[in-house]
């Protein structure tokens, strides 16, 4: 991942963060509110080192439970668990397939809420949960899986259209060029 | 097997956040908005954007409305102004009822509006920030009211923000009374309802005696039990109810009588 691409998943991430709890359309239309970060966190953890993973897992967590009600730092452990685990795997991941990112991002998206409730839960909080949740838990992981096509198409097209583009070396040498005679 | 890099980020990950959870309250607290101040050109961005259209949707307003808005506002006004005086007079009525009582004098409640800017991203919390703060002296466990009714309280407070813990929220438990014409009242306690997850208008109401009479419709007001929140604020009415811990208690759903989705105002109320 070269600067520029981190640079844009970190602005995605703050814009996303904020989106999330400015906007009441998708709680309006659905009932719940989606997480954008953990589809984020597989763009990530697919084109990014482990460096990288733990900041932007670390900084989108803290960003998250500086706007919620959530105790500070309880959503980065999930989010960076999230990336570790496709980090881990990226070798048998077919990255460039769009049913492939589709389902990562809902693995994402179902897994990373999970766990913070599961670490809400062991923390001593009480999270409102009931049968309704997993409703809840199925809109975010639809819609987390939507966004995370989108986030790699985004972020590629950002790195083709402003990031420096090595030209491809070409195999022809003049030094080796045969040049035939008239016979 | 784990690599180095692996172990090292896992670490520094697991550390930082066992030392985040492991602040108390007030730090935690205090580094939450401190932290949150990075959003603040996101915040004037949105307040901005929310002038521009509101401006926008005034300019293309035809006048004839306008007039018409003008004219009904000083109806209401009028009749606000009758309402106002008449209750001037019952409040100084009560006021000499109270002092020939020797009971202790009401105060007036001081209330100060403010905008709702964000709203609770996770689904397990219901909450909102709005706008007013220290600045503005506001405290935690005020009571936020809309004019509908009590919507919930202050849980945190900074320079010029504050997070409010809506009604139906596991952080916000009310003493309530529901009013039952004939009797004295029924106390409860406002809690979170699990049943209605998807529905944040309805809320549990839970502790009630089973040999009282809860019925549907009743209005369920603030008690003034536990010192939070002054007696008499509306809350909502009694949709259902049903008996639990074999027979001991009963346990009824109330729907609010504020509308917690939608909320763009609020007033907290100052001591």
């Amino acid at each position: 991942m070269n600067y520029l691409n981190l640079i844009a998943v970190i602005v995605v991430a703050y814009l996303a963060v904020f989106a999330q709890a400015r906007q009441t359309l998708l709680r309006d239309l659905f009932g719940a509110q989606v997480d954008l970060l953990p589809s984020l966190m597989v763009y990530c953890a697919l084109n990014a080192g482990w460096g990288v993973l733990a900041g932007i897992a670390l900084l989108g967590g803290l960003w998250f439970d500086t706007l919620s009600a959530n105790p500070l730092g309880i959503t980065s452990l999930p989010l960076f668990t999230v990336a570790f685990i496709v980090h881990w795997h990226q070798d048998l991941i077919l990255r460039e397939q769009r049913y492939a990112q589709f389902v990562l991002g809902c693995f994402a998206s179902a897994l990373a809420p999970f766990l913070t409730v599961l670490l809400l839960f062991g923390a001593g909080d009480k999270p409102l949960i009931g049968w309704g949740s997993l409703w809840q838990w199925f809109v975010m992981t639809v819609i987390g899986g939507v966004f995370c096509p989108f986030f790699f198409w985004l972020f590629n097209r950002l790195n083709r259209d402003f990031a420096y583009q090595h030209l491809p070396e070409s195999t022809f040498r003049s030094d080796r060029e045969v040049k035939r005679g008239r016979f | 097997m784990l690599k180095r890099p692996h172990f090292i980020a896992l670490s520094i990950v697991l550390l930082l956040v066992l030392v985040l959870l492991s602040l108390p309250t007030q730090t935690a607290t205090q580094l939450k908005l401190a932290l949150s101040s990075l959003f603040l050109p996101l915040f004037g961005l949105a307040g901005s954007y929310q002038t521009l259209t509101e401006q926008a949707g005034n300019t293309i307003v035809p006048r004839r409305a306008l007039l018409t808005e003008i004219e009904q506002l000083k109806r209401d006004n009028e009749r606000l102004r009758l309402d106002a005086m008449q209750s001037a007079q019952v409040w100084n009525e009560n006021a000499q009822l109270r002092q020939a009582l020797g009971w202790q004098q009401q105060a007036a409640w001081k209330l100060k509006a403010a905008r709702v800017v964000l709203r609770e991203p996770a689904n397990w919390w219901r909450g909102l920030q709005i706008d007013v703060g220290q600045r503005d002296g506001i405290h935690t466990n005020l009571a936020v009211l809309t004019q509908e009714g009590l919507a919930g309280k202050i849980s945190q407070v900074g320079y010029a923000r504050s997070q409010v813990v809506l009604l139906g929220d596991p952080n916000c438990q009310v003493s309530v009374l529901v009013e039952d014409g004939a009797n004295k009242g029924v106390d409860g306690l406002i809690a979170s309802s699990s049943s209605s997850v998807l529905d944040p208008t309805i809320v549990d109401l839970t502790f009630i005696e089973s040999q009282k009479g809860v019925k549907a419709g009743l209005k369920v007001t603030t008690s003034g039990l536990g010192g939070v929140f002054p007696r008499g604020i509306p809350i909502g009415q009694v949709i259902d109810f049903t008996s639990v811990s074999y027979g001991l208690f009963s346990k009824a759903r109330v729907k609010l009588a504020a509308d917690l989705r939608h909320l763009e105002h609020v007033w907290v109320m100052l001591p």
